[in-house]
């Protein structure tokens, strides 16, 4: 399809057409245009009211497109070139949960690496597929778990030759990128599927001198997060196809879970996020990396802290990095990333990413201006000057291979008990414990609480970070397994 | 005579609340690569010159701004050779800055250049001495100027624009930061610190405030009466990590300077600490909540 159709945006003409129109309303939802929630209208806009419209005939139906939502989505599968592409307004989340459950069924095996969003794992939990985990390497000066070596996904195909996927999540949260061209051509060669977590990865589609994005290497399905770096609304997300990918069935998967009442606002920015990434992202994020690599230069001036990039790439499990992130590396100066994150927000009103142990993530996006960027690198200068404190006793962050007891699923389901987490070593977890953001669990269920687990959690605590997953919402206790269940 | 044709520049200083005056010519009007400047010719306030639609200075009342920013520091601090001017491209602080024979170097750090080009062609009251050659001007972002710095100055003055907008960087904790970075160990930082009468800006400038004293040992703010500006009274912060503005005053010296000026004096520079009780009020509230 031609850059000139990359001009149309089906959906958000569709809804320009449908107010045009002048509709006399008797259909849901209630608001009727806004006029029944002043108050609501007077916040949003009266434009976003008016544009958040029941699903018919000339707005199509999400369950099942076959006017503009299809057109949109087709415009936005040859964008990325994809063979089909589905509009997801369940997050990214969805997404994952698509692919996963589209793919595998109970006992199933899935090889991917520890480091996954939980929305991954939580897929195993509603399918009873089991994960064959991968080291996904670590950069043991800067402590952050990278993004899976060929290598060791080749001796995980080789110990486990029957499992039906790989799944990689390309890039990870700080923007480190796998080999996927050869992890692809090696899951294929084994007659596995190649699903891409591609949440973080959106621009790679649409910008130079980026990692190279799933479709392009021929993955078998993608979760792109659109509205993380591409300019959608938040929740609103693609699950794209490639050509070996069954879309009509995807679609039904799809249908078992998403809402019969999707938002054609999330619907309408994804259509119009699309357009803008296909006609202007090449210059969007030619902008973005320049200002991350300015950020970077200047950064790394401040004594003490490291904003990392190609430089660290090693050709296996840091093949690549994607230069629009902006991460830095704070533990020289004694600070965890999750105390500088809290001080950049609550002394110097910035609000970023996420911060870690040892590391912080500022996202470089289309919205961004130079006036935020000196902002931001002065911040990080003065709490160097301000905060500064010896780094001696501050936990270096490693990667353990996690004891998988029970399949997610069967720990999920377990009967179980509680217990005070620090009275849980050795027992096996029925639930998630991670910080969020990133999201990426210390412990998951089904998997030996050791006490390398338990440190970390405990002195994530401790700095300051939000523990979430469990039940008990201030994580003093943790469900265990008594007696698998969930068959 | 009344002109026929009648045009008024409006300014909202509250959501309730405009000032007007009347245009008698419209001399200039850019668009830079930041913002639009342009010049009018007022009838009352003679030449003023207008950014973004927000009034900066009038030709009429501007000297006491300039007087106020550039006298107040240098009556209380017996030997500043280094000063840093940070916005402040129409050149009025420039102007009384140069006055003083024992200053040696003025550094003028301005992000657009078409303002100092606008206001050298229309407005010479005030860009007069901007070609001194004591002053050096940087086009440069502020914050990022500032963090820059390695030969400390014995004053800077923070010459903003509003909290809101492109010069907002200039309000924020981290530059104050890199200000006291760069000030020499007797140094005085003094900052434009907005109004306290209208809502808009009050807890911004609370919070400024909060933020200077939390890295000066002497934090304290001075005002004067500047009849264009929102509510016409008009504030400063004057922060120091030695000199208390007011007992480290040197009237005889600075008298014996032998500076003409038409609002500055040392007995006006007293009644300047002297605030009303509402702003005093609202500018302690903040340390108060802040020491429990």
């Amino acid at each position: 399809m031609s850059q000139l159709a990359q001009r149309r945006a089906p959906l958000f003409e569709g809804l320009r057409d449908y107010r045009a129109a002048r509709i006399v309303r008797f259909d849901v939802p209630g608001h009727k245009s806004g006029r029944g929630t002043p108050e609501l209208t007077e916040f949003l806009g009266q434009a976003a009211l008016a544009a958040d419209v029941n699903s018919s005939k000339p707005l199509d139906n999400l369950i099942h497109p076959t006017g503009i939502i299809r057109e949109a989505e087709e415009l936005a599968a040859a964008a990325f070139g994809a063979a089909s592409a589905l509009f997801m307004v369940g997050g990214t989340t969805s997404a994952v949960q698509a692919m996963i459950l589209s793919t595998l069924g109970p006992g199933d095996k899935i090889i991917m690496p520890r480091n996954v969003h939980r929305s991954a794992i939580n897929a195993l939990v509603l399918t009873g597929a089991v994960p064959v985990y991968v080291n996904p390497g670590i950069d043991a000066r800067l402590g952050i778990p990278l993004g899976m070596a060929v290598a060791d996904v080749t001796a995980a195909i080789r110990l486990h030759p029957e499992a039906k996927a790989v799944l990689v999540n390309n890039p990870t949260y700080y923007g480190v990128a796998a080999d996927l061209d050869a992890i692809c051509r090696l899951a294929h060669r084994h007659g596995q599927l190649l699903l891409v977590d591609e949440a973080h990865g959106t621009h790679f589609y649409f910008g130079d001198d980026l990692p190279r994005p799933a479709m392009a290497v021929g993955a078998d399905m993608a979760a792109v997060s659109m509205h993380k770096t591409g300019g959608s609304l938040t929740q609103s997300s693609i699950l794209l196809l490639g050509s070996q990918t069954d879309a009509a069935r995807v679609r039904q998967i799809v249908n078992l879970t998403q809402t019969t009442s999707a938002s054609y606002l999330l619907m309408a920015s994804l259509d119009i996020a699309r357009k803008n990434l296909a006609l202007n992202g090449r210059a969007i994020f030619r902008r973005s990396m320049a200002m991350a690599d300015y950020a970077r230069r200047e950064i790394n001036r401040i004594p003490g802290y490291i904003a990392f990039a190609r430089e660290r790439t090693d050709g296996a499990a840091f093949f690549d990095f994607d230069r629009t992130k902006l991460s830095v590396h704070t533990r020289d100066i004694g600070l965890a990333g999750i105390e500088v994150y809290d001080l950049l927000r609550d002394e110097y009103d910035i609000q970023i990413e996420f911060g870690d142990l040892g590391n912080i993530l500022a996202i470089i996006s289309a919205g961004d201006r130079s006036l935020e960027i000196e902002r931001l690198i002065s911040a990080l200068a003065d709490i160097e000057r301000s905060y500064r404190r010896s780094p001696a006793g501050m936990l270096e962050q490693e990667y353990v291979a996690p004891e998988l007891v029970l399949p997610p699923r069967q720990a999920f389901f377990a009967r179980q008990k509680t217990r005070p987490l620090r009275e849980s070593l050795g027992e096996i977890s029925a639930e998630f414990v991670m910080s969020y953001p990133p999201g990426i669990p210390i412990v998951a269920p089904g998997e030996r609480i050791t006490s390398t687990a338990l440190e970390t959690i405990l002195y994530a605590q401790d700095r300051g970070c939000y523990m979430t997953g469990t039940r008990d919402p201030e994580l003093r206790e943790i469900g265990i397994v008594v007696a698998p269940g969930g068959a | 005579m009344r002109p026929r044709l009648d045009v008024w520049f409006t300014e909202e200083h509250a959501p309730g609340l405009r000032f007007s005056m009347r245009v008698t010519h419209e001399l200039v009007r850019r668009r830079s690569d930041y913002q639009e400047i342009a010049v009018l010719e007022t009838q009352e306030f003679g030449k003023v010159l207008i950014l973004d639609g927000y009034l900066m200075v009038t030709e009429k009342d501007e000297f006491i701004y300039h007087e106020m920013i550039v006298h107040v520091p240098l009556a209380v601090h017996p030997d500043i050779r280094r000063v840093l001017v940070i916005g402040g491209g129409d050149g009025g602080a420039v102007r009384e800055l140069v006055r003083y024979d024992t200053i040696e170097e003025i550094d003028l750090v301005d992000i657009d250049p078409d303002v100092i080009d606008v206001c050298e062609a229309w407005l010479p009251q005030l860009a007069e001495k901007l070609r001194d050659p004591r002053v050096t001007i940087h086009f440069a972002d502020g914050v990022r100027f500032m963090r820059q710095v390695s030969r400390p100055y014995d004053l800077i003055i923070i010459d903003s624009t509003d909290p809101f907008g492109p010069g907002e960087g200039l309000f924020t904790r981290e530059f104050y930061g890199s200000c006291h970075a760069g000030l020499t160990e007797d140094g005085i930082l003094i900052n434009q610190h907005e109004s306290l009468f209208y809502d808009e800006y009050r807890v911004a400038m609370r919070r400024v405030h909060d933020r200077l004293g939390r890295l000066f040992p002497v934090a304290r703010v001075y005002q004067a009466h500047i009849p264009t500006y929102p509510s016409g009274h008009w504030l400063f912060g004057f922060s120091s990590k030695r000199y208390d503005p007011l007992l480290d005053l040197d009237a005889e010296g600075w008298l014996a300077r032998g500076i003409r000026t038409n609002y500055y004096n040392p007995e006006l520079h007293r009644g300047a600490f002297a605030l009303p009780n509402y702003i005093r009020r609202e500018l302690e509230g903040d340390r108060q909540a802040r020491l429990k």
